[in-house]
């Protein structure tokens, strides 16, 4: 079957489908999120060591895949959309951004709740937690340069320029925070000193990766449309969408 | 294509030489800057030398990153950026002319002046050294990568806090390698594995940095 | 509730229920502000789009 994937790739072919794609998602979501909690609340045993505070990781350790996840689809989009020149995927890297954020804050604060139980404080200078202190910076500039700018197409153009930027920096920066935290050695637990992975904790984690995995979709979806919209108002296709309904 | 690299970074130091309150602008900010810390901190040596690697860092990363923004605006508003964007010769070379004429405008100064304000933090001779050379290793990364925000916010509002908050994260491997030098020699550990580390960032940036920003000054003109 | 003796065993945690509740719950308050707020951002974009298609 032949697709014609440049097709989708407008803004008016793609708008009615991501509205039917939508509500999959949404569903794809609350079903994951149902199974992740019944395994982390009700299957994972108690840890030996850390009690159960450690049922913190279940929704840590997926909010802090997701943070670092979005960033990289993101500067894919971005890349994509300033090397082909297509309006639509610098939009869906527009659109990931302050749901990619908001992961690497949940990451931060769930960080920070498991830590004061396990370190007694509630701020560690752990490599990871920082790094991921430093995500939430180039997510905030990739938002902040986005929204300054307010020519649409220079906008996604110079927001794509810094996403790449930022990929190229993100594994030089976890090496750095790395390196500067072995040198200090002020916090001896970090955080891969979690329990011992269990199988039922692994598959727990994994449910709940996939439905912040649906939730991203979903959201980002929704978000593209109100985008495509906002920039397409005066466009014939917008018009005739909203025009005919009296 | 020499040729090109000399005169614009000849019209690059010549332009300095005639806005010399720029200059000294970055310089004094950097002094100032430096000076503040012991004045909240306290005058205790012992407290001083060990903060002083943090903090103559971050000084000279915040006066390197202010000076940014006149990287490229004056050739942006008198359209002179434009001509280069269209001229026959390599941008990219024309960009590291200016860059480079930027760290010895701006950059500079500072990695000669911070040694002697190193004596105000109670650091030896070797610690000096040390300072001064992971500085001058160190602060061609923070041009490279500093001119591509600069590149990015080229007229745009409020393009000054803007490129803080675009540059900052991106200058932190910079400060933990810089400053990590002058801390590893106060402990009397070698500094060779943090300055190489610099050096090769330098490098790396170099060969990057330039593209990016060219990159950028297109979107930015067009 | 498999290995949970009793309900209020369930919410207590074995004495990390601040932390564990909270962490869950702030998560679930994020996600469900982000739906709200782009709720009202899409009623908003449709609004606008409305009016000016049908003037």
């Amino acid at each position: 079957m032949h697709i014609n994937w440049f097709k989708y790739s407008s803004p008016q072919t793609f708008y009615p489908l991501a509205g039917k794609m939508i509500p999959w998602f949404y569903g794809l979501a609350v079903l994951f999120a149902l199974a992740g909690l019944y395994v982390s609340f009700a299957l994972a045993p108690t840890d030996f060591q850390q009690g159960e505070a450690y049922r913190i990781i279940f929704v840590h350790v997926p909010a802090a895949w997701m943070s670092m996840f979005i960033y990289i689809v993101m500067a894919g989009w971005a890349a994509f959309g300033l090397a082909l020149n297509a309006r639509l995927s610098a939009m869906m890297a527009q659109a990931l951004a302050p749901t990619g954020a908001m992961f690497t804050f949940l990451a931060l604060v769930t960080g920070s709740l498991w830590g004061k139980p396990m370190w007694g404080t509630w701020w560690v200078w752990d490599a990871r937690l920082t790094s991921e202190l430093i995500l939430l910076f180039l997510y905030l500039g990739f938002i902040a340069l986005q929204s300054a700018i307010d020519d649409p197409r220079r906008s996604d153009r110079a927001g794509a320029v810094l996403a790449l930027v930022g990929v190229v920096n993100v594994p030089i920066i976890y090496f750095s925070v790395k390196w500067w935290n072995t040198l200090h050695q002020g916090s001896t637990i970090s955080m891969t000193a979690a329990p011992k992975m269990v199988t039922i904790m692994l598959l727990g984690m994994l449910f709940m990766a996939l439905a912040f995995w649906m939730y991203s979709i979903a959201v980002a979806l929704v978000r593209v449309r109100c985008i495509i919209l906002e920039r397409e108002r005066s466009t014939e296709w917008v018009k005739n969408l909203f025009g005919e309904e009296k | 294509m020499n040729s090109v690299w000399f005169i614009v970074l000849r019209r690059e130091l010549l332009l300095a030489m005639r806005r010399r309150s720029d200059v000294a602008t970055t310089l004094f900010f950097f002094l100032i800057v430096s000076s503040l810390f012991p004045l909240g901190i306290g005058p205790e040596p012992a407290v001083l030398s060990s903060i002083a690697p943090g903090v103559l860092w971050v000084a000279a990363l915040l006066a390197n990153m202010l000076s940014l923004t006149r990287l490229f605006s004056s050739d942006f508003n008198d359209g002179t950026l434009e001509q280069m964007l269209i001229a026959p010769q390599p941008l990219i070379v024309i960009i590291i002319a200016k860059i480079f004429g930027h760290w010895v405008v701006c950059g500079l100064p500072v990695i000669l002046l911070a040694p002697i304000i190193g004596l105000q933090y109670a650091l030896p001779n070797d610690v000096l050294l040390v300072l001064f050379l992971s500085l001058l290793l160190g602060t061609p990364t923070l041009s490279l990568v500093g001119a591509i925000g600069a590149a990015l916010t080229l007229g745009v509002r409020g393009s000054g806090l803007l490129v803080a908050l675009l540059v900052l994260p991106l200058y932190i491997p910079v400060l933990i390698f810089g400053a990590g030098a002058v801390a590893a020699s106060q402990h009397g550990m070698g500094a060779e594995a943090h300055l190489s580390l610099l050096a090769a960032s330098s490098i790396l940036s170099l060969v990057l940095a330039p593209i990016a920003t060219s990159t950028a000054l297109r979107i930015a003109v067009e | 509730m498999m290995h949970w003796g009793s309900w209020s065993a369930f919410f207590s945690m074995g004495g990390y229920a601040f932390y564990v509740w909270f962490s869950f719950g702030i998560t679930a308050v994020s996600l469900f502000i982000e739906v709200i707020a782009l709720r009202n951002r899409r009623s908003e974009a449709i609004r606008l789009s409305r009016l000016l298609a049908q003037n």
